[in-house]
């Protein structure tokens, strides 16, 4: 049995498996509402999992392991962001938004202000947070099942994307909450385990030492000592190519960008609505913290794993194979990547060497062969665990792969279904059921609303991502966080903690965050100016460009302009409802009353 | 919601001893979110611009920028460790208590 093969009969079983536990755990709920919270009953270590779960998209697994194995300190230094952040969220958010709240972001940014205004602005940040994120995470999911199975046919890549969307939607609609939890929880068992299982076989090549696989890793890289040194992906410095030297002004601003995504990766985490949901699924504020050190402790263990991992596929991986897609077999010939020979006139295995004897005619076919598949490291993991079990043709190689790649798609059903879950139950709790009805529908009536939601918010996903499959998943997730960052986490945060907070200023921190995010990544060179945007510049140098703002992370402008915009509206305002504050601050402080709705 | 419950929640919340939950709070979280902030843009400031600094190696590949690094996973966790036990040693309990208290008044 191939790796292929093994890997669709292994997902196939976590499909099997995950809707039967959905299944179940739709019979268990009790009440309409345990759509949105679960029940609420969930313990502290239970959901620690599941948003550890929830959190840890293939991004993560493949993005920083082969963000390490190509780049090498810088992608560690990236995974340090993603868990600083958590931080922000213990001592912050968690325990005052599970007091406060019910089942939706917008259920605490609205419980002083007027509702129809701020449950839109919320619904609106959910919505287009989440549907970048879901973008992202299909858009991987794509990119990854060619990248493993060798499909290269678009036709077979969407179906793969449609059956990721299908699967989320039915996890969502069937099991809720609670069957999205226990997806999680399940997936992030999996996750740990499967990283650790490769960590300890990279290790024990190494005695334990990791002075010494930092040494191999910066040897076979053929970047030497900078390959263990800051600056070979983020914080660049620039070089002027007429003069040779620095561009201090160029340098500057690749430093700036630097700054600018640790400040979106760590307030952005505590902005994203599909983790806030996560903590109304506990009973108390006191293991919604618990829950929170869990999800540390877990998120923490693993990315301090990825430095193995992908220091790892730099030691033992040509960075050829780790960038192009194409793979070294044992005997040292090129290989595609569904595993077949990649041969040249009578030379049967090509090589490295052979490459050199070849006529110019034939190398350039060749080369196109060998062009590369994926620049950001994708496959490091699964190459690494390829390698790790026996090398390419071994039934060791085989069976590893097959573990790793099925682990990384149950990595991504269980990060969208989180993802559908809070953009549809933020639409039907707060656009349905407040905006609409105007507080007038029925429990039974608003959670019918959030499925309907879930399968549209799915439908338009698949949709959008088969469109979007040229984009770069990194650069989806980093909008997702810089507006969760920029419009999610000033209008909380001012919410939880500021009393003069008002519904102005709700409305304009969460517009004015979201907008400044998004106006000023059309204005970057994400968009425009370099060969790499979006719309790309030719490369004589013409071409359509826009490029005023030098920074491709908007964070460190559009987030202080999500905190000025939320005090400039609530200082223009009269507003205010002290009494509400009062109700508020009692209850996000001490939990009284909780499970008793407020009426707003 | 009657004026009666209004009454409580701002009964409660000008009270001595929530005031005094709220300080102690307050007085715990923002500086310690604040200080985990400035020491990670701390870290990452370095690594853009004291690179030589950071490169220094302290033994084998080992240098200042990876024990630096490794270091902020150790302040996570030893931060998330130590807030657990400030809540559970010197707020959980007086919460609790004005929670029970609440709940009674706005069961009358």
């Amino acid at each position: 049995m191939d790796s292929t093969t093994l890997s669709t009969v292994l997902f196939l079983a976590f499909v099997a498996i995950t809707l039967f536990i959905v299944w179940r755990a739709s019979q268990t709920n009790k009440k309409t509402t345990d759509f949105y919270d679960g029940g609420a009953s969930f313990s502290g270590f239970q959901n620690g999992l599941a948003i550890a779960g929830d959190y840890m998209s293939a991004a993560s697994f493949l993005g920083i392991a082969g963000t390490i194995a190509l780049f090498g300190y810088d992608g560690f230094l990236y995974s340090i962001g993603f868990l600083v952040a958590w931080l922000v969220a213990l001592l912050l958010i968690a325990e005052p938004l599970r007091n406060s709240g019910r089942f939706t972001m917008g259920d605490v940014l609205a419980f002083r202000m007027r509702q129809v205004p701020v449950r839109t602005a919320a619904a609106v940040s959910t919505l287009v947070v989440s549907i970048f994120y879901l973008m992202a995470q299909m858009v991987g999911a794509g990119a990854l099942v060619s990248l493993l199975l060798g499909i290269t046919e678009p036709g077979q890549k969407n179906l793969i994307i449609v059956g990721v969307g299908v699967l989320m939607i039915l996890y969502v609609t069937i099991g809720g909450m609670k069957g999205t939890t226990y997806v999680q929880i399940l997936k992030a068992f999996l996750l740990m385990t499967g990283a650790a299982l490769l960590t300890i076989l990279v290790l024990m090549k190494f005695n334990f030492n990791i002075s010494e696989l930092l040494g191999a890793a910066s040897e076979n890289s053929g970047k030497g000592e900078a390959f263990l040194q800051p600056g070979l992906k983020f914080g660049k410095d620039i070089v002027d190519v007429t003069t040779g030297n620095i561009d201090p002004v160029k340098t500057l601003w690749s430093k700036l960008d630097l700054i600018s995504l640790g400040l979106a990766l760590v307030l952005g985490t505590a902005g994203l609505p599909h983790i806030l949901i996560r903590f109304y699924t506990v009973p108390t504020s006191k293991a919604a913290r618990k829950s929170v050190n869990w999800a540390i402790g877990n998120i923490g263990a693993f990315y301090l794993m990825t430095i193995a991992l992908g220091f790892g596929a730099a030691a033992f991986i040509s960075r050829a194979s780790l960038l192009r897609g194409f793979k070294v077999d044992a005997n040292g010939c090129f290989i595609d990547a569904k595993g077949v020979a990649i041969a040249a006139g009578d030379n049967a295995c090509l090589n490295a060497d052979s490459l050199k004897t070849l006529d110019a005619d034939t190398l350039a076919t060749v080369k196109l062969a060998l062009q590369p598949v994926d620049t950001s490291g994708n496959v490091a993991a699964p190459q690494l665990a390829e390698f790790l079990g026996g090398g390419h043709g071994t039934t060791g190689g085989a069976v590893m792969i097959a573990i790793i790649g099925a682990i990384a798609f149950a990595t991504i059903l269980a990060v969208v279904a989180g993802l559908v879950l809070a953009s549809s139950s933020s639409f039907a709790h707060d656009l349905y059921a407040s905006v609409i009805k105007k507080g007038n529908a029925s429990p039974e009536k608003e959670v019918r609303v959030a499925k309907i939601a879930a399968i549209v918010i799915g439908a338009v996903s698949i949709f959008l991502a088969i469109g979007a499959q040229t984009l770069n998943v990194a650069f989806l997730v980093a909008i997702a966080f810089a507006i969760a960052a920029s419009g999610n986490l000033p209008a909380v945060l001012y919410s939880l903690f500021w009393k003069k907070f008002n519904t102005r200023g709700a409305v304009w921190a969460i517009y004015g965050g979201l907008f400044s995010a998004l106006v000023l990544l059309v204005l970057s060179p994400n968009v425009t100016g370099l060969p790499t945007s979006l719309i790309p510049l030719g490369l004589d140098g013409t071409g359509f460009r826009m490029d005023v703002f030098p920074l491709a992370n908007p964070g460190i402008v559009s987030i202080p302009l999500g905190f000025i915009f939320g005090w400039l509206g609530t200082v223009t305002s009269n507003e205010k409802n002290s009494a509400k504050y009062a109700e508020l601050e009692v209850r996000s402080m001490t939990g009284a009353a909780l499970g008793k709705a407020a009426v707003h | 919601m009657g004026t009666n419950d209004n009454d409580v929640w701002e009964k409660t919340q000008a009270s001595p001893e929530f005031q005094a939950l709220k300080k102690r709070f307050r007085n715990y979280a923002f500086p310690v979110a604040a200080l985990s902030l400035v020491w990670y843009f701390l870290y990452v400031i370095l690594t853009g611009f004291a690179r030589e600094w950071m490169n220094t190696k302290l033994f084998g590949h080992i240098t200042i920028a990876f024990m630096m690094g490794v270091f902020q996973f150790v302040t996570t966790f030893v931060i998330a460790w130590a807030y657990d036990n400030h809540s559970t040693k010197h707020l959980d309990d007086e919460s609790d208590k004005i929670a029970r208290k609440v709940e009674q008044e706005l069961g009358k």
